[in-house]
């Protein structure tokens, strides 16, 4: 199995750490011929903006909604932006793959981040350290989405099919959690298809 | 508490890594480098070219400036305090701007004190030119660490020394015996803790990004080859002849710095670089970078 992490801006550092910590295979994707020898995508945080100017500017948009529609896609913060239907304050293009409206900005600016632990039911034993950086929120979500975690009534981690997506950054925790799920969900999937 | 702040503060900086923060004077400006792609804007009064040109008091940008900045855009915006000047940092702070550099490109308020970091929930980046240097500011509360260089020269040869500085102080204290640690924090004049994390992981315990002369693509590539995880742009791009074009260019030389492909495109049809300035040119009480202790 290999995880491959966009690298063209943002906080993909973290990820391949937790990664290397997890033991698995990962590789940065920085170019489309990279989608080719990876299983599974992870979209970390950053500037969003930045990152789809880059991905428009070098003719990588299509490649990669062509392999996250049909490849297990993690994003966070800025990739769960990436990976929403609908993004609003402004509105700007995506991959279309999560049915939710994400709000950019959403908490507010620097001095709003802020951190929180929160019970996550499918782990149900230690609450997991919740951080929220410039963070965005998710202020719909359609029928096939499913919740996993909430944080001041708002959902924070959601999965629909093998996509799943966060407004907060697992991956600036020692907590591997979320990873893990990520990495079952890629090994269902490989099985799948198989 | 005060560990978890710094998470949020450093994952800021996370965030930032492997893209370009671009010195803005202006909405129009501010926009050009959204547009281009830049991670982050500086919001300031005058770029570091100008004020080594005009000289006087380098002061933080006034607020109603940085506010129309903050409106212009919807990336992280930063911006200076001078060196020691904590009232600045706390007008800066209470604005809601994302990041404050705690920077020698302005005149020191405070020549023996940085300003105590670790009070404000806004992080900070500080310059440095060594490693003594940046485990102060680490010490002091930084959440970022960025190369001095010489701002507003155009010239990348000051950055490319503090690189290669910090990373030749990092490399060499991983292959010190436990027992010489101590006697490396004496002479790099910083702490000890810090100086066993440095020694134990190989790398700063925040990021470090690259600052000052940066005007190409290549030298921004440059950087990035030697440690650098972002890159500051001051002078070098609203003092080029095309900013748009000049800033997308570097944007991409960041991401694919190991793209020698890509450099070449991204440094065709550039237009005019900035002029530049030799730094033996420079007399030596006009230098930006021996600013700050």
């Amino acid at each position: 199995m290999m995880i491959g992490v966009m690298a063209l801006q943002g906080g993909f550092a973290k990820h391949c750490e937790t990664l290397s910590k997890l033991g698995t295979n990962w590789c940065e994707v920085r170019a489309k011929e990279d989608l080719k020898k990876i299983d599974g995508l992870i979209i970390p945080g950053g500037e969003s903006t930045t990152m789809l100017k880059l991905l428009k500017d070098e003719g990588m948009f299509e490649p990669l909604k062509e392999f996250t529609s049909s490849h297990p896609t993690f994003g966070t913060c800025a990739g769960l932006i990436l990976m929403a239907k609908r993004v609003e304050n402004p509105s700007q293009d995506s991959l279309g793959l999560l049915d939710i409206t994400a709000g950019r900005n959403a908490y507010g600016r620097q001095v709003d981040s802020f951190n929180q632990l929160v019970n996550i039911p499918i782990f149900n034993t230690e609450p997991f350290e919740l951080i929220f950086i410039r963070a965005p929120q998710i202020l719909e979500t359609g029928s096939n989405v499913t919740v996993l975690a909430r944080c001041q009534d708002k959902p924070v981690l959601i999965q629909q099919g093998f996509w799943l997506g966060a407004t907060f950054h697992p991956e600036l925790t020692n907590d591997t959690r979320i990873h893990q799920l990520f990495l079952s969900i890629v090994n269902q999937r490989r099985s799948v298809a198989a | 508490m005060a560990e978890s702040l710094l998470k949020l503060k450093t994952g800021l900086a996370e965030m930032l890594k492997g893209g370009v923060i671009m010195d803005v004077t202006d909405a129009t400006q501010a926009k050009i480098a959204e547009d281009a792609g830049a991670a982050a804007v500086m919001a300031l009064e005058r770029v570091p070219a100008d004020i080594r040109r005009e000289g006087g008091v380098a002061r933080m940008a006034s607020p109603k400036k940085i506010r129309e900045i903050m409106d212009a855009v919807s990336i992280p915006v930063m911006a200076k305090a001078r060196i020691g000047h904590f009232v600045e940092a706390q007008i800066l702070e209470e604005m809601g701007v994302d990041f404050v550099d705690e920077s020698e490109v302005l005149t020191p308020a405070d020549e023996e004190h940085h300003i105590n970091k670790h009070a404000f929930k806004a992080p900070f980046v500080c310059g440095a030119r060594n490693l003594g240097e940046a485990l102060r500011r680490i010490a002091e509360g930084a959440a970022m660490i960025r190369t001095k260089g010489e701002a507003g020269t155009g010239n990348i040869v000051e950055a490319v020394r503090h690189l290669r500085t910090i990373r030749r102080d990092i490399r060499q204290l991983t292959v010190l015996d436990q027992e010489e640690l101590m006697a490396e924090s004496k002479r790099l004049q910083s702490p000890y803790e810090l100086i066993l994390m440095v020694a134990r992981d190989g790398k700063l315990p925040v990021p470090n990004f690259a600052a000052g002369g940066v005007a190409t693509p290549a030298d921004a590539a440059l950087c990035m080859y030697l440690g650098a995880e972002s890159v500051f742009v001051g002078s070098g791009i609203f003092k080029s002849e095309d900013p748009a074009v000049r800033a997308r260019a570097i944007v991409k030389a960041v991401t694919h710095y190991k793209d020698p492909k890509a450099l070449l495109e991204a440094s065709y049809e550039l237009g005019e670089p900035m002029r530049g300035i030799e730094i033996e040119k420079i007399a030596q009480e006009d230098m930006l970078q021996t600013r700050g202790w």
